[in-house]
């Protein structure tokens, strides 16, 4: 007999609860500036740090520093602080309108939206991605109409899906955005199998797959990690972990050690973990990555280090299960006010200049919001009709529905 | 039969470049069952490749592949192995038109061999159709003869909408009508085993009358087909055989127009009773031919147990229990 005892059952918690003083000290911050920047034709186990550090570009005081900065100019920076602004807005006016009840359901992006937002830059046109739920700005900083995303969102008559599909799980094959599921991890492995058939047909686009650090748990992730390994697609693995999984902390999908991006490497795929509250380092990260794809190189693991500042969605009280001030603990602060700071360092904004465009992008928006509106919201004004909901089932109407709709009377 | 199934993925792939075929063992071997065998050779990797275990990975890619543009075709290695992918057909294959409003699309046929006979026990022997045909936006084939296997599965590789194609394993090497006990008839003394060359297709949604006749409708699909025409020439009956070839969209026309004439209808599946796609017959036919029914709709079916492996023969719904249900309903 093993004098080794009897065994105990470990359930991972996180470090704080309601009530408690907000805690970070175990997220290990790198020193903007200091995670090397490899070449992109590298061997996974030859950047294994890469998957256990945070590259970093902006400093405390708002200065680009290290390897991985450089690569935006001013215009295009510019560009990037007005696309997480614009997303900021959109989502404090689709917030308010849920509440009116002129939705059902919405998911906003406080926190996280230099992760869509700079990413988007980094790709070309054609290349396509397979979103979960809280990548929004990808349509944003992709020039997708702000008023259709509007219309989906209210399922009114101008809704390009039709009043079929959730609130916010858009669809845009033209502006490389596959139709969101709402499933958890589905779309992970689609992304790995349309970089498969874009290698297949000697294509030049990439894909990109995105997923949370919640859902990296489902079988999709391991499905897809497994897939791109095997067949060396071009295709980007985006790991967005924001510390929560609607109430579960990140520790129960991970497990006590190691990180999200560290398990790529077990399958032989370069894993970078990066700053997701840095719109430069994201942006640096995202363009190495796309270049290795585009190059035929295969796949790389990213995760995002960012914090979900709102709460899940609409339906949710994240005041139940984490202290309020939660988030102003977060120690990798506020993309947007980051970016921010960065711009006026650079001699390229001011307070005064941020204010007017804060007010700027919000008329625009509260513009848009009307116009939408006038279409209709779920609930009120014009809207998709019964008779739509049989259409797109199959791509010529079988009988059988034909009948049902005859039923129904419409 | 695997030969018609291999020659309509030869066919479909030299027609159009998009069409690719893959799944666990189906490359350089080609198929446990032979199935895709030389399509590696001819056609090259990048059209026919192995993948790794993982029915989720070669469900979930496909339709990336096809929102992409291609065709994929691909091998589900036994029915029974189709659950890790089930997530991904039923929430993606089946509703991504749907949810998107046709701007993505999923032309991809999934298939799989089904049904029993083979002392598979209960992971090699299942019939799980009724799991696909309750599916909203899936088209569920399951053909019974080689002339078919090969012009569905032509169909289902050019049609828009996703299909599951159910292929008996029973029948992969010949007609069986549930008499294990006699040799097996090869496909080659069978005329519906005469393939012809080249590109045909038999239509999505048309069943088959196999064998006419005025006393008793028996619906039927797959090997059940030759098991139903066992019975009905074992008991005498005049029954007439319908093979469904589509259990979605079904041929309500055909199925219709036969229980109007005979008044009389039995139901044969391998799979079990409850909630099986027996039940949505009956229930079709109940609603349609309620007043020229003459005695109560029968079922003959799996019973609702796991495909058990010794019992395999108890288990089956062979012939000797089909032509009681004959007699039964006549009799009724």
């Amino acid at each position: 007999m093993s004098d080794a005892g009897r065994l105990s059952f470990h359930v991972p918690a996180p470090a704080v609860r309601p009530g408690g003083t907000p805690d970070f000290s175990d997220v290990k911050i790198s020193p903007a500036g200091e995670v090397r920047r490899p070449e992109v034709v590298v061997a996974a186990e030859e950047i294994r740090d890469l998957a256990y550090s945070i590259i970093r570009v902006l400093n405390r005081e708002g200065e680009a520093v290290g390897p991985w900065a450089g690569q935006l100019s001013k215009d295009e920076l510019l560009e990037g602080l007005r696309h997480m602004m614009t997303l900021r807005a959109f989502d404090a006016r689709m917030l308010m309108a849920q509440r009116q009840g002129k939705t059902s359901f919405y998911m906003q992006h406080m926190g996280e939206e230099a992760v869509s937002c700079a990413f988007r830059k980094a790709l070309a046109p054609g290349d396509m991605n397979f979103p979960t739920y809280r990548q929004a700005g990808l349509l944003i900083a992709g020039g997708y109409p702000m008023a259709k995303m509007m219309s989906q969102i209210y399922s009114n008559e101008l809704d390009p899906l039709k009043g079929r599909q959730l609130p916010i799980m858009y669809s845009s094959r033209e502006h490389g955005f596959f139709s969101i599921s709402g499933n958890l991890g589905t779309q992970f492995v689609q992304a790995v199998g349309w970089a498969m058939a874009s290698a297949i047909k000697r294509d030049t686009k990439i894909a990109a797959g995105w997923i949370g650090d919640g859902s990296t748990a489902e079988s999709d992730f391991h499905a897809a990690l497994v897939f791109a390994s095997t067949y060396k697609a071009p295709v980007v693995l985006n790991i967005v972990n924001n510390q929560w999984a609607i109430s579960t902390f990140q520790g129960i999908a991970r497990g006590g050690s190691g990180t999200f991006a560290a398990r790529g490497l077990g399958f032989g795929i370069p894993a970078l973990r990066v700053d997701g509250n840095d719109y430069l380092a994201v942006h640096a990260v995202a363009k190495w990555a796309a270049e290795r794809a585009r190059r035929n190189l295969g796949p790389t693991v990213i995760e995002y280090v960012t914090y979900r500042v709102g709460a899940h969605s609409t339906s949710d009280d994240p005041t139940a299960y984490r202290p309020k001030t939660e988030s102003d603990a977060w120690p990798l602060g506020d993309p947007v006010l980051r970016l921010k700071q960065h711009l006026i360092r650079l001699g390229a904004w001011s307070e005064e200049r941020h204010k007017q465009a804060e007010a700027e992008i919000l008329a625009t928006v509260i513009e848009t919001q009307k116009e939408a509106e006038a279409h209709g919201t779920l609930h009120s004004g014009p809207h998709p009709s019964a008779r739509d909901m049989f259409e797109g089932v199959y791509e010529t109407m079988p009988s059988h529905l034909r009948r049902q709709r005859q039923q129904a009377g419409v | 039969m695997v030969e018609a199934i291999r020659d309509a993925m030869d066919v479909s792939m030299q027609r159009d470049d998009n069409v690719v075929v893959f799944g666990e063992d189906v490359g350089y071997f080609g198929g446990v069952f032979r199935c895709t065998q030389g399509l590696q050779q001819k056609f090259g990797t990048s059209r026919c490749f192995d993948t790794p275990i993982s029915e989720l990975g070669i469900v979930g890619v496909a339709v990336g592949m096809a929102a992409y543009g291609l065709r994929p075709c691909v091998e589900i290695q036994f029915a029974d192995y189709m659950y890790p992918g089930y997530d991904q057909i039923v929430s993606e294959v089946a509703r991504l038109r749907y949810r998107s409003n046709g701007e993505f699309t999923a032309p991809l046929v999934v298939r799989m061999p089904t049904g029993g006979g083979i002392f598979g026990g209960q992971t090699h022997s299942q019939s799980p159709e009724a799991l696909f045909v309750h599916v909203a936006g899936l088209k569920t084939v399951v053909p019974s003869n080689p002339y078919d296997a090969k012009g569905l599965l032509i169909a289902a590789i050019e049609d828009n909408d996703p299909v599951i194609f159910l292929e008996p394993k029973r029948l992969y090497n010949g007609p069986f009508d549930g008499h294990h006990d006699r040799p097996v008839t090869p496909w080659s003394k069978h005329a519906q085993g005469e393939v012809p060359d080249g590109h045909y297709t038999v239509p999505l949604g048309k069943a088959a009358i196999r064998r006419e006749g005025a006393a008793v409708t028996v619906l039927a699909y797959g090997t059940m087909v030759f098991v139903a025409e066992a019975a009905a020439a074992e008991t005498g009956i005049d029954a007439e055989v319908i093979d469904l070839r589509t259990l979605l969209p079904y041929d309500l026309e055909t199925i219709v127009t036969s229980v109007g004439k005979t008044g009389r209808c039995v139901i044969v599946h391998e799979a079990t009773l409850t909630g099986g796609y027996g039940a949505e017959l009956a229930a079709l036919v109940q609603e349609r031919c309620f007043y020229s029914l003459e005695a109560p709709i029968a079922r003959v079916t799996g019973w609702d147990t796991p495909y058990p492996h010794a019992q395999e023969w108890d288990y089956f719904p062979g012939p000797a229990r089909v032509g009681r249900a004959l007699k039964a309903v006549m009799e009724a």
